[in-house]
Parts: structure tokens; sequence; C-alpha cells
């Protein structure tokens, strides 16, 4: 007869345990217990819950977080089902980090890898710098999105504030709803059929059914790729 | 860095238990603000005829019975005092600017923290739950209040460079932030007669705010007005004898959390801040957009 075995698991309450006893736990004893899904509950705001994870843990914190929530995150699933405060997923590697709720300022900063699911809004310095990981936005972004973001892809279902894409790299960004104002070196392209394909395959990793049509692709100009001596600081 | 709470109650019978609500919100800035904390709480009104002025001693004993004497000796108009170890209250039928220019000769060692018919002012060095438990904020009631935790990054550890400041009546400003341009701004007021007591820059936002008030500015006229005339980073918190109001700037640095409910609207820099008000679960949380004004009226 089968043995009918429920996932392994673990329950951490952060209104008694400490948060160096999650981490340390996450860290270092979850995969030797060969615990797989870890449930946190109570986190009220803490900063740096599940940080620098590097194991394909699956991780669920019942509540809103503060600073720094999952970031440096390699190979792990974190969902936050609640807020992210400052720099949720930033520094990403890989693996995924899921906020049902909304997300504050620099939310996936510089983050290099994986994929960044925000149900609500992200606010201020969404995917700032980003190298080359995915941002799934539900809601709007607030502005300097995508400042110098070098590689990887945004998709945002509603708005976008102030300065969009300021000083682009190689980073696609996808708006479906408004543009208040493009960065410098930002520009509107045409969608191609690639585009399409990439934001329905995003969509669909981040659980959503918008159509990919109604998202405008806003990439590089490239002007400022090079030094213009002439320009005289302006752009 | 920096930490702000602002606390206001909607229905009259939660007013015996501002200051219950607003500990733990003060206490969990404590790692934003470790240097020193401040609170400014709005009461009910005094009579018409009277004006309360909050007194702080700091660390040099002064026997404020006896203060309270001299004042009546000064100024024949009617006088109480009510004590709370370094800091005072004393309420007056005299004029308070002038009971107040009166102390910095007769009690030069007291500062006055605020003056107006509702507000009551405390501010210390130290850690934030070593002064709530000092003054007792556990028992303060009141309609709304202004808090802060500092960690001071521009000017000295003093209980004057604490936070809130206030200028003029039943105004004051807390603020999460840095200014770049505070001694411009100075340099433009004091020619109008306006007076500083600090190097600090929030003091120069507070003044400037004040000011405009004073010239007919209702408070979101004046705030608006600020963004223009104020450079630097900042959330700034305000209270007035009957409105809270928070504002953060064009870039939206400086981090701040609003829960609302039908009972309160409570403001913290973090969440965390909030994590244990009544009612947290049901209240809708969001964060200030930037240059966007948000006020709350008691």
């Amino acid at each position: 007869m089968a043995n009918l075995k429920p996932i392994p698991e673990r329950q951490f309450d952060l209104a008694h345990d400490s948060l160096r006893q999650l981490n340390l736990y996450l860290h270092k004893t979850a995969v030797g217990d060969g615990i797989k899904q870890i449930h946190v509950r109570n986190p009220d705001g803490a900063h740096s819950i599940a940080v620098g994870l590097d194991a394909p843990l699956d991780v669920h914190v019942h509540g809103h977080v503060g600073y720094y929530a999952a970031g440096m995150n390699s190979h792990a699933s974190v969902t936050i089902h609640g807020n992210a405060g400052p720099g949720v997923g930033e520094n990403m590697m890989s693996g995924r980090v899921h906020v049902k709720g909304f997300a504050s300022t620099a939310a996936g900063a510089s983050a290099h890898g994986g994929l960044l699911v925000i149900d609500g809004d992200a606010s201020l310095r969404c995917g700032i710098s980003l190298k080359g990981a995915d941002i799934v936005v539900g809601g709007s972004v607030g502005s300097f999105s995508a400042f110098m973001a070098q590689a990887g892809r945004m998709v945002v279902c509603g708005d976008a504030e102030d300065a969009l894409g300021d000083s682009l790299y190689e980073a696609v960004i996808y708006v479906r709803g408004k543009v208040r104002s493009l960065g410098a070196d930002a520009r509107f392209e045409p969608m191609t059929d690639t585009d399409r394909a990439t934001v329905k395959r995003l969509l669909v990793e981040a659980g959503r059914d918008e159509d990919p049509s109604a998202f405008k692709r806003i990439a590089s100009a490239k002007s400022l790729y090079h030094w213009h001596a002439d320009a005289n600081q302006e752009y | 860095m920096c930490g702000i709470v602002g606390l206001l109650v909607k229905k009259p019978a939660l007013r015996a238990h501002l200051g219950a609500l607003m500990v733990p919100m003060l206490t969990g800035m404590t790692e934003r603000g470790p240097d020193s904390a401040g609170l400014a709480v709005y009461t009910a009104p005094v009579a018409d005829t009277e004006h309360k002025i909050s007194l702080y001693s700091g660390e040099l004993a002064v026997d404020w019975s006896d203060l309270l004497a001299r004042v009546a000796e000064s100024f024949p108009e009617h006088h109480e005092i009510t004590i709370q170890g370094n800091h005072a209250i004393l309420t007056t039928e005299a004029d308070p600017d002038r009971v107040a220019a009166w102390l910095k000769h007769a009690a030069p060692t007291v500062a006055v923290l605020s003056i107006g018919q509702s507000i009551d002012l405390y501010k210390d060095v130290g850690a934030p739950a070593d002064i709530a438990r000092r003054y007792e904020f556990n028992t303060l009631r009141g309609s709304h209040l202004v808090g802060h935790t500092r960690m001071a990054t521009e000017s000295a550890v003093t209980p004057a460079h604490a936070h809130p400041f206030t200028a003029g009546r039943d105004f004051c400003l807390v603020h999460n932030g840095s200014l770049s341009n505070p001694h411009l701004v100075r340099k433009r007021l004091e020619p109008l007669g306006i007076k500083f007591e600090t190097d600090n820059d929030t003091e120069a936002a507070c003044r400037f705010l004040e000011w405009r008030l004073r010239e007919g500015d209702d408070l979101r006229k004046a705030v608006e007005r600020g963004f223009s005339e104020l450079d630097g980073f900042f959330t700034f918190l305000m209270g007035t004898e009957n409105e809270l109001l928070i504002v953060r700037d064009a870039f939206a640095c400086k981090p701040a959390v609003i829960a609302e409910t039908d009972d309160y609207v409570a403001i913290a820099s973090e969440f965390r801040s909030l994590a244990h008000l009544p009612e947290i679960g049901h209240a809708s949380l969001f964060e200030p957009k930037p240059e966007e004004i948000y006020s709350w009226r008691i």
C-alpha cells in the first residue's frame, strides 16, 4: 500500500521565534531535514525575512514584511501573502518571489535572474538597475521604474508614472496602461510576435490572463551608449 | 534615518486610549531612531481665554511650584501648572508670548516647547521606550498626535534638536529625511522677524510652513508652496489643533505607510509600528504617493 505522505513542512511564528532562527533554519537546516515547505506567521513588518536562500524551498510568509524580504534569493520560491516593504527580491539570482499585495520602493532592484511577481502596485524605482530578472506587476509602477535597467524584462499590467526606463540599457519594458512620461533615452517601439510571446509566457508564469497584444514595448534608443561631447549635458 | 508616527482617533470614546495605542508605535520605531524621541499630543482645547505652554527643564531640576508663584507675581491673570517630571504644562490666561518672553529671562534653564490651546509637547534624548515610560505616554488622552524617533545625521543630539518642532500656535512638524537648503530658507525668513532656536534643517521647514499659515494659507496650500521652496528629502508629518497631514517629497525616498479603519488613521515609517493596532487586519493599508497631500480632520 502506498504511503500517502504530506509535503514535509515546518512552521515558524515570528511572534515567538526570532528572525535569526528562521533565516538560519532556511540557510542551514531545512534541506538536510528534508523540509520542502516553510510557513512563516506574524511577520509584522520585520526586515530581511527569508533573505539569501540558496535551495529549492517553498516559503510562504503570511502577513506584511519589511525591508529586503527574499533579497538575494536563489532557487527558492518565496510567497508573501501580504504587502512588502522596500527592496523586496532585491538582487535575486534565480527562483521566484511573489508578493500578493503591494510592494514599496525599489522592488527587484538589481535582480540578476528569476521571476518577481507583484499582484498589486509597485512603488517608485521598481526594477532599478535590473540585471536579468523578470518582473511582472499586476498593478501600476511608480516613477523612475527600470532606471538604468541592464537586462531582463518588466511587464506592467497597469500604468507607469514619470521617467519610466530612464537611461535604459538592454532591458525591455512592456506596459499595458498609460505611461505618464518616459525617461531619457527610453522610447516606444513596435511590438513583434516575439514580444507578444514573451509577454504571454511571463503573464502565464505570473498566473495572469491579460491580453499580450494590449501591451506597448519600451526599450532603449541607445543614444546614451556613446558620449556626445556636444550634448551640453542636455539629454 | 528617523522614525515618524501619527495617530488620529475618529471616535471620541477612543480619545482616552490615544497614548496606549501609540506607545507600541513609537517604540516600534526605535531602530530607526534610538537617539531621542518626542511627541505632540492634541487634547481637548482649553478655554478661549487660556493657552497652554509646554515647558522642559532638561537635567537641571526646576521647582515648578516656585516657578508658578513667580509667574503669578509677574502676571496678574490666572495660571495653573501640571507637572510631569522635567516637563510641565503651564495653563495661563495671560498672553502666552509675553509669558514665554518673560521665562527666557526669569527662568533661562526652562525651554518653551510649544504654545497653543490643544498641543502638549514632550521631547527628550534617550531610547523611545525609556522616554515613553518617563512621561507615562500610555496615559495620554487626546484626539491626535505626532511622534518622532530620531537618529541624528545633520546636527547635535540634544532635546532642542529632537522633534517635533513647533512654531506659532498649535502647529508642529516632524521630519524623516534631510533638507539641502535650510540656510537659504532661514535667510529668507529672518528678515521678516522670524526667530530660529536651532540650526536644525527641520526647524526651517517648520517655521516656513507656520509663516505661510499666518500669511493666510491653509495647511494644504502652505505645503504646496513648500514643494518649490523646500529642497531635499522629506516625509513630513504635521499637526494642527484639528488636522493631521502627511506628505512625501517627489522622490519618495523616505518611507511611510498609512492604516485607516472606521476608528483611526495611523501613520508610521514602517508597517512594524502598525502591526499591533486593533483591527489592523481589516485596515485599509497604503503608502502615500510622492507630492500628494493626505490629511485628516478630527
